[in-house]
């Protein structure tokens, strides 16, 4: 099937593909139209929309429907996202499966409610007090607004984790084509469960990092605390040992999938002396600035991390050495050009924007021929 | 008559292993908790489908002792966290049980919302007048002139009749004890559990750790003393007089029992309607 979406609306039909059947939410510029769609389609599928009195409890609602069987989601953006942040720190340490959408716009504060950011990076990744990992995805496309949508509801069902797909409010309200797969064509996931009889189940031991879940009225009588908490459950709130097995295992969980949840697009990277690093919607002009300057005999290519978190550090290592320069764009004054440089242990170069216009080609062309040319 | 028994009667409904509890000597937790199990054990609530959700505080600790699927979450949220665990498993009973501060302070926005939407849920609010677990500070129950840690010379603030909130916010049913009346208080628990919509129950309860003393009643026993003196009971009063001043009556009793749709069956009906 052929739509014609916007990639707010490609999100939220994408979330419905995945399952969602919960969205709870708080209107904010440029994320409306996600709630919005929600709550036109979930009714027609048996799932409950609810709007929220705010931020924080969209993102409290949509960790108790989760613990309550449902696939669930909230979109915000990045004031929104702020509100969200000790309630993120909860679904982490509590391993709640969630996806939390952010429209990015222009801030700090209150800042271009109407027009592109890029500049929740870093809050995505470390918004929340504490040692955690989270894992964030970028689109570039409403296809992929879809697709990433998907991807975030199955990577938050295999880790028991929140994930942020971090869109941004130009690929949120551009409109092209999107592709809608068969049903059965979406690969859907689904969280583990437990295979034993309540009276043998931990339900923080894991095997292999991510233990399965019992939600309520299952008959397992869990308790779930933000507590630091032992495999049974049980607060353990001045033990370091359980507080090191903890949290090791939460970051780890990520950090040592990394591999697995690295998702890298590569244009023109075979022969290239000069990588870009880009992602989301800025991507676009890179794509085309890099047509440009191929053209022009440049060996130029471009690396668009559609993985955010974790960071593929590893990645990074293995390129530096091959790659002479690395140019980072992005809407921010420099957030994914400090994790690019502190991988590749040279000088990064950045072309940066504050916020309320995408890069235009051109201009990416000429910081490509300054760097290139050594000037 | 000698009385032998390996276990409590009781004890099936809690996490023995987690005992002894947190709460210091004198608090009225554990009359509460208790009057709770025997409400429990007097309803035909079923175990399984039942859901404690508790935000932070000493009250927060509840959700922990309790042997059902139990939810310790964070501060001021249980409310909204209850709501979407309601609404995803709709035959789940779903209780809060938590704090002054937690229910009516960081997280009262939340609590008016949910009795305005008449989301389907019990609400346990266990009033002690302060901050217990972080040593004793003024709260939106805080009585004026009170003297607490954060109020050294006398509280200044005018506090929060909650009942008064919970009525006016949209709660179908809402009722008012001390940790003195365990009879009439499991009594309320019974019914706010066998109704459906959502039902509120404020319990004045005992702190002398860290309110009493500063306040001239330094035991449990001297704050069961003053609830047994001070207290009215006047059901069906206006709850919005029934406010709490130091040295005045505690007005007591069940104020609010009204039937209204749920969230839950508007939405089922706009379900049919639109399919």
């Amino acid at each position: 099937m052929i739509k014609f979406y916007s990639g707010n609306i490609a999100c939220a039909e994408g979330a419905i593909a995945a399952g969602c059947r919960f969205f709870a939410g708080y209107p904010i510029t440029p994320s409306t139209e996600i709630a919005e769609h929600m709550a036109l389609r979930l009714p027609q599928v048996g799932g409950i929309f609810i709007q929220m009195e705010d931020e924080l409890a969209s993102m409290a609602a949509i960790l108790g429907a989760s613990w309550g069987g449902m696939k669930a989601m909230t979109a915000t953006s990045g004031p929104g996202l702020s509100l969200m942040q000790e309630n993120i720190g909860l679904g982490a340490m509590t391993e709640t499966p969630c996806v939390v959408v952010d429209v990015q716009r222009a801030g700090p504060s209150t800042g271009m409610p109407t027009l592109i950011g890029q500049a929740d990076v870093m809050q995505a990744r470390w918004g929340s007090h504490g040692d955690y990992e989270i894992i964030a995805l970028s689109p570039s496309s409403p296809q992929e607004c879809f697709d990433l949508t998907i991807k975030s509801f199955n990577l938050a069902e295999e880790y028991r984790v929140p994930v942020i797909l971090l869109m941004d409010e130009s690929v949120s309200h551009m409109s092209e084509k999107v592709i809608i797969p068969p049903k059965e064509k979406i690969k859907i996931v689904e969280r583990k469960k437990p295979k034993v009889k309540p009276s043998e189940y931990l339900p923080f031991k894991a095997d292999d990092y991510v233990p399965p879940m019992a939600c309520a009225g299952e008959g397992y009588a869990v308790h779930v605390t933000g507590l630091t908490h032992d495999e049974k459950g049980y607060p353990q709130a001045t033990s370091p040992e359980v507080q090191e097995k903890l949290v090791r295992r939460l970051c780890d969980k990520i950090r040592k999938n990394e591999r697995k949840l690295r998702d890298i697009e590569e244009f023109e990277m075979e022969d290239a002396k000069l990588a870009i690093v880009s992602f989301g919607t800025t991507a676009r002009s890179c794509k085309a600035a890099v047509k440009r300057a191929r053209k022009r005999g440049y060996k130029v290519g471009l690396i668009r991390l559609r993985t955010i978190w974790p960071f593929a550090d590893e990645y990074f290592e293995k390129i530096a050495n091959e790659i002479k320069q690395f140019v980072v764009v992005e809407v921010n004054y420099g957030q994914i050009k400090l994790e690019v440089e502190r991988c590749v242990g040279k000088k990064v170069h950045l072309l940066p924007k504050m916020g309320g216009e995408i890069h235009k080609p051109e201009e990416i062309y000429k910081k490509i021929k300054e760097v290139y040319n050594g000037n | 008559m000698e009385i032998e028994a390996e276990t409590h009667p009781l004890d099936k409904y809690l996490r023995t292993d987690r005992i002894p509890h947190i709460w210091c000597p004198g608090c009225g937790l554990g009359t509460v908790l208790n009057c709770f199990l025997h409400a429990l054990e007097e309803s035909d609530i079923d175990l399984k489908n039942l859901a404690i959700v508790s935000g932070i505080g000493c009250t927060g600790r509840v959700a922990g002792y309790l042997n059902v699927d139990s939810y310790h979450t964070t501060h001021g949220r249980a409310i909204p966290f209850a709501t979407g665990l309601k609404l995803a498993n709709p035959k789940l009973k779903v209780v809060v049980f938590s704090g002054d501060g937690d229910l009516f302070a960081i997280g009262g926005n939340h609590f008016i919302h949910a009795a305005r939407r008449n989301i389907d849920m019990t609400v346990i609010c266990v009033n002690n007048y302060n901050y217990g677990m972080t040593g004793g500070q003024l709260g939106p129950t805080t009585p004026l002139e009170a003297k607490t840690t954060t109020s050294p010379y006398g509280n200044v603030e005018h506090p929060f009749n909650l009942c008064h909130v919970a009525a006016a916010s949209g709660a179908v049913y809402v009722a008012r004890w001390t940790a003195l009346h365990v009879r009439r208080l499991k009594e309320s628990m019974k019914e706010a559990l066998n109704k459906k919509g959502f039902t509120f129950i404020e319990v004045i309860a005992s702190c002398p750790t860290t309110y009493g003393r500063r306040n001239k009643m330094p035991t449990g026993l001297d704050t069961m003393r003053y609830y047994k003196e001070k207290s009215v009971i006047k059901h069906g009063i206006d709850p919005s007089e029934a406010d709490i001043e130091i040295g005045g009556d505690i007005i007591v009793g069940k104020f609010v029992d009204i039937e209204k749709p749920t969230f839950d069956e508007i939405l089922k009906k706009l379900e049919e309607k639109i399919k």
